[in-house]
């Protein structure tokens, strides 16, 4: 409850002002509080005669914070490998345990595991979790979170990451309901607060017009899914030692309520560019479908999709799928590579409110450059073998692939 | 089939920008909406409705206003409604969201089915529907992207996977959450808009829920906000200049601090 | 402006404009291009209850009236008049049976047109009968208990898509003015057969077809009011439907103003905007003027339509003539205003105007319309 101490308050509206959500207004020289308070506190800091506080009711601590040590990354196994944004979750997590002086361990549920475990440690897992089961061959909510659920509860780690993968999207939440804990999703920034040891979860809201950053200072595990390719895996290190802890969980936790009838592969043709975090787009100063062939392996290479201009799409190298512009889509992403594309105003209104514009193109007057947060200009032939090139040198050597 | 919805009104997330001076939220000429993939979950709840047999109950949890959300729920074929509504649900996060959802499904009786969207667009989490199933102990599945049958008690469809989707099969009583994919909203139509215009939807508070304050609204919630921001504005212009290398060098390196 | 509607009109345009927004806006560049019938979105439409909207509740309608219409067809026509014009010629074809149609042809059609499950077309024009309806040479000829037509109607409306035709035939030439009757016929009719689809200069999403009848044989009940009352039914039809034409017009010139308008915001020439322009903002103003004056009479005339008067047809022939000269108007001043950009077929602007020109034509031209304002204004006075 946020309570207006109404004969200290000055009726200044400063606190009007920094509300972010419009929650509270001043009337009649008084300041009133609506239904929008979220109780964030900006305003109790605002106020300069301190006529906010926020009342908080005794917050009964259930568990013993202190008793929760280490941090966990959840690794997601599915065709036979792991996915890579466990290795980008091992780097961040390598600094938060660092930081904090635990061990970092990584949780690997799967089938057939072999001796994958090893790339986990390779990547700066102290240890390793591994659950090694047939019932674990297709991915379901509740034997995922069965398990994880039971090793937290086993081991109490203070921390768990997981990506915020379809898989992690759908099964983390129903974990952290089963520990009684806080789960921020989609988080963009990790860190440490040096006063108490608590995880700052940094995350987008409203469609990423809006950043926020959370805590979850009563409970534990504080757990966080991580968007992939946001963190940095380290440099793989075939030399590390570290532990791998085999697991047999009770036969119960396995049990589905869902059954997994099937599983289809499908090609990610079906790419809805409005949904990409990262476009590259070409144009047609790529002069050929072999020179598009570089806009698509920039793609590949950054977990982007594929994008383009009208003239590259008459052209006929792509499909009008993925046309952005007057005429074809209009899309919001973090990154937006423009290669040979000169930026007429058709296509500038279909992607100029992107985050960030990244401009290749020969032309020092190309418009695409009024636009563009990084312009190069070049010969879009000589910087993008170079980009690709230098993108598959810090991709590093994976075993197995 | 008797069938839930979860539907909430949200501002129109595209037109929502912090100003960065006064760090309030820019409130003018941003409209609330039924959060879009609601309106998905609304219109596969109406399709199996009209496929089986049914109701479909439009609940939501907001201020009074909600209601509004809940009239376009009828207009699109709910048949009626559910307001929750209390000061004391202020400053929930999905924990506490989610809990208080559950104490109002159990309130409601006996259901087959829950939908909900994949996400709100204002919170972007996409935790209380795992999290509703949960805490009512019943199985889900999330985003998915087509329905198949819902016969003998069982409900067969696909959900949507990093590489392609999984046909499953879920026992209900059940939850989906749902992805645009799924389906294309219907409009309203004239007759739905009338029987949502006389709409009086059942109004449901805490005390009515017998819900312990313990776990409502801020008090209730494991996360809380410490600081809100606007994301770094980019507006450099910035040229990258030198050889093609050291383009591309400068360019890998502003990527990295982008990230 | 506030046009102070009722809580159920206000309904009616939301719906409208929602389906405008979502389906009939994003599919109309398309639908012009490939010449398509707009089937899915009617349905949409046919799904919102909006078919009925001028039927009566006892055949499942919505009991609305002229103005209702008005208000659905202008949200519509702004996203694109070929789409709003599919709609709106399945009402010019069940206005007849509405008019003139016996209970039970009524109650036969009337529920199906309500559904939007079937639709409706007017065949009234041939190839020597435009202006000059009484030049029509379909002929029905009674054999026992059918009807026998031979014929050639042209330039159809829906025809091919339309599953119940209302058709004016010869069954008496002698008898002049009474000579003619209105008919029911439907796709499945023997000998009843449509022409190849024509290639227009707009409103392309729109289907437009010869119909023809070749000892079509239809039965006796099919025949709509009594015998003579032809030329009666089809001249009231108009009158009931000019206002729906009227709207067209209207919810045109406001797509097109839009367009304008927000062009002129950000098109930037010699440093700022141009609609900082004087010259730009004079044509706007005019633009705007004409818009909401044309607005202003369709309201009135459709409103006094549904009080339903006497005499309707001056008023009915009024608003027609304004709206859709006004359009014709605004839609090539949103091409200028719009300039090269206004000219390329990447701009929704110079489809508009392509739209336009057909309503000065259809249901009446402008020049006929003059001339029934002109009679009746002649005789208005020479009453006192």
């Amino acid at each position: 409850m946020l309570k207006i101490d109404v004969d200290g308050c000055i009726g200044c509206g400063v606190c009007e002002s920094t509300c972010t959500f419009g929650a509270i207004k001043v009337e009649d020289g008084i300041a009133v509080v609506g239904d929008k308070c979220t109780l964030c506190g900006s305003c109790v800091d605002a106020c300069e005669v301190g006529a906010l506080s926020i009342e908080r009711a005794e917050k009964v601590v259930i568990s013993d914070l202190d008793s929760w040590s280490g941090v966990w990354v959840f690794a997601e196994f599915r065709d036979g490998r792991i996915a890579p944004v466990a290795m980008e979750l091992l780097g961040i997590g390598r600094q938060l345990a660092d930081q904090r002086a635990v061990p970092l361990s990584a949780v690997l549920l799967g089938s057939g595991l072999g001796e994958q475990a090893r790339e986990l440690i390779g990547f700066g897992a102290d240890q390793v979790y591994q659950v090694d089961h047939p019932a674990l061959a297709s991915f379901t909510d509740d034997a995922y979170g069965n398990v994880l659920a039971d090793l937290a509860r086993a081991h109490k780690p203070e921390i768990i990451l997981a990506g915020a993968t379809a898989i992690g999207r759908s099964f983390i939440p129903r974990v952290a309901t089963m520990l009684a804990t806080g789960l921020t999703a989609d988080c963009t920034d990790l860190a440490i607060r040096p006063s108490d040891g608590v995880l700052l979860q940094t995350r987008p809201a409203f469609g990423g017009n809006i950043m926020a950053t959370i805590e979850c200072p009563h409970t534990r595990p504080q757990m966080a899914t991580v968007r992939p390719l946001v963190m940095k895996p380290l440099a793989f290190d075939g030399a590390r030692q570290g532990k791998i802890i085999e697991v047999s969980p009770d036969p119960v936790l396995l049990q589905s309520r869902v059954a997994v009838v099937e599983s289809i592969r499908e090609k990610g043709d079906q790419v809805n560019i409005t949904e990409a975090d990262i476009l590259v787009s070409g144009g047609r100063g790529l002069e050929n479908e072999k020179g598009f062939a570089l806009v698509r392996e920039l793609a590949e290479l950054l977990g982007g999709a594929v994008a383009a201009s009208r003239g590259a799409v008459d052209s006929g190298w792509v499909g009008y799928p993925h046309q952005v512009g007057q005429t074809g889509k209009t899309v919001c992403p973090k990154i937006y590579f423009a290669c040979g594309i000169s930026g007429a105003i058709q296509h500038l209104v279909g992607m100029q409110s992107s985050d960030t514009i990244i401009a290749i193109n020969r032309d020092e007057n190309a418009p695409i450059f009024g636009v563009s947060t990084y312009g190069i200009v070049g010969n879009v032939f000589e910087v993008l073998p170079l980009l690709i090139a230098r993108l598959k040198e810090r991709r590093g050597t994976r075993a197995g692939k | 089939m008797k069938i839930i919805v979860c539907v909430k009104q949200v501002p129109d997330a595209k037109d929502v920008r912090l100003d960065p001076k006064t760090n309030t939220m820019a409130r003018e000429g941003v409209q609330s909406i039924m959060n879009p993939y609601d309106r998905h979950a609304l219109e596969a709840a109406v399709q199996l409705k009209e496929q089986y047999g049914g109701t479909v109950t439009a609940l939501t949890m907001g201020p009074p206003q909600a209601e509004e959300t809940l009239r376009e729920a009828v207009a699109c074929g709910a048949d009626d409604a559910v307001l929750v509504s209390d000061r004391a649900f202020a400053g929930a996060d999905t924990w506490a969201t989610s809990y208080t959802l559950a104490m109002a499904v159990r309130k409601l009786g006996d259901f087959d089915l829950i939908v909900c969207g994949k996400q709100a667009i204002d919170g972007d989490t996409a935790q209380v529907g795992p999290g509703l199933a949960q805490r009512l102990d019943i199985p889900y599945v999330a985003y998915a992207r087509k329905i198949h049958s819902c016969t003998d008690g069982k409900i067969r469809l696909e959900r949507l996977m990093d590489d392609g989707y999984d046909l499953v099969e879920m026992r209900l009583p059940g939850l989906l959450t749902v992805v645009k994919e799924v389906n294309e909203p219907r409009v309203p139509s004239l007759k739905g808009k009338m029987k949502a215009k006389s709409l009086k939807a059942t109004v449901l508070t805490a005390a009515d829920l017998q819900a312990d304050p313990a776990c409502l609204g801020l008090r209730g919630s494991t996360t809380q906000v410490v600081r809100v921001f606007s994301p770094e504005f980019k507006a450099e212009r910035c040229m990258l200049t030198g050889t093609a290398a050291e383009q591309v060098d400068q360019l890998l390196a502003k990527l990295d601090s982008l990230q | 402006m506030n046009y102070f509607l009722t809580e159920e009109q206000q309904m009616i345009v939301d719906v409208a404009r929602q389906i405008t927004d979502e389906k009939i806006i994003p599919q109309r560049a398309e639908l012009d291009e490939k010449e398509e019938f707009p089937t899915e979105i009617l349905k949409t439409i046919a799904k919102a209850d909006l078919f009925g909207l001028y039927i009566p509740e006892q055949y499942g309608g919505f009991g609305g009236g002229s103005f209702d219409m008005v208000l659905a067809l202008e949200q519509f026509s702004r996203g694109c008049v070929g789409i709003a014009t599919s709609f709106a010629a399945s009402a010019l074809g069940a206005y007849p049976i509405l008019i003139s149609g016996s209970d039970e042809l009524k109650e036969r059609y009337m529920p199906v047109i309500a559904r939007g499950e079937k639709w409706a077309a007017f065949g009234l024009t041939e190839a020597n009968a435009g202006s000059d309806a009484s030049g029509i040479q379909t002929t029905a000829v009674l054999d026992g208990d059918e009807w026998v037509l031979n014929g050639t109607k042209q330039w159809i409306t829906n025809a091919g898509d339309a599953k119940i035709y209302s058709i004016i035939a010869i069954t008496d030439r002698s008898k002049g003015p009474r000579g003619a009757s209105m008919f029911v016929v439907e796709d499945t009719d023997p000998g009843f057969s449509y022409g190849v689809k024509e290639k227009k200069l707009g409103i392309r999403a729109s289907s437009t077809r010869e119909l023809i009848f070749k000892d079509c044989r239809i039965p006796k009940d099919r025949m709509i009011g009594r015998q003579g009352t032809g030329f009666f039914t089809v001249m009231r039809t108009l009158d009931l439907s000019r206002p729906g034409i009227a709207s067209l017009g209207i919810g045109l010139g406001q797509g097109a103003l839009d367009e304008a308008v927000n062009y002129a915001k950000q098109r930037v020439q010699f440093g700022r905007p141009v609609i900082s322009f004087q010259a730009v903002q004079h044509i706007l103003a005019d633009m705007a003027i004409q818009l909401e004056a044309s607005r202003a009479l369709v309201y009135a005339t459709s409103r006094y339509i549904d009080s339903d008067p006497k005499d309707m047809s001056k008023y009915s022939s009024m608003c027609k003539v304004m709206a859709t000269d006004m359009a014709m108007k605004v839609t090539t001043d949103a091409v200028q205003i719009l300039a090269g950009y206004g000219y390329m077929r990447e701009y929704p602007v110079e489809k508009m105007m392509r739209d336009a020109k057909i309503l000065q034509i259809y249901e009446g031209t402008n020049q006929i319309q003059r001339n029934v304002i002109g009679q009746a204004l002649n005789k208005e006075y020479s009453r006192s």
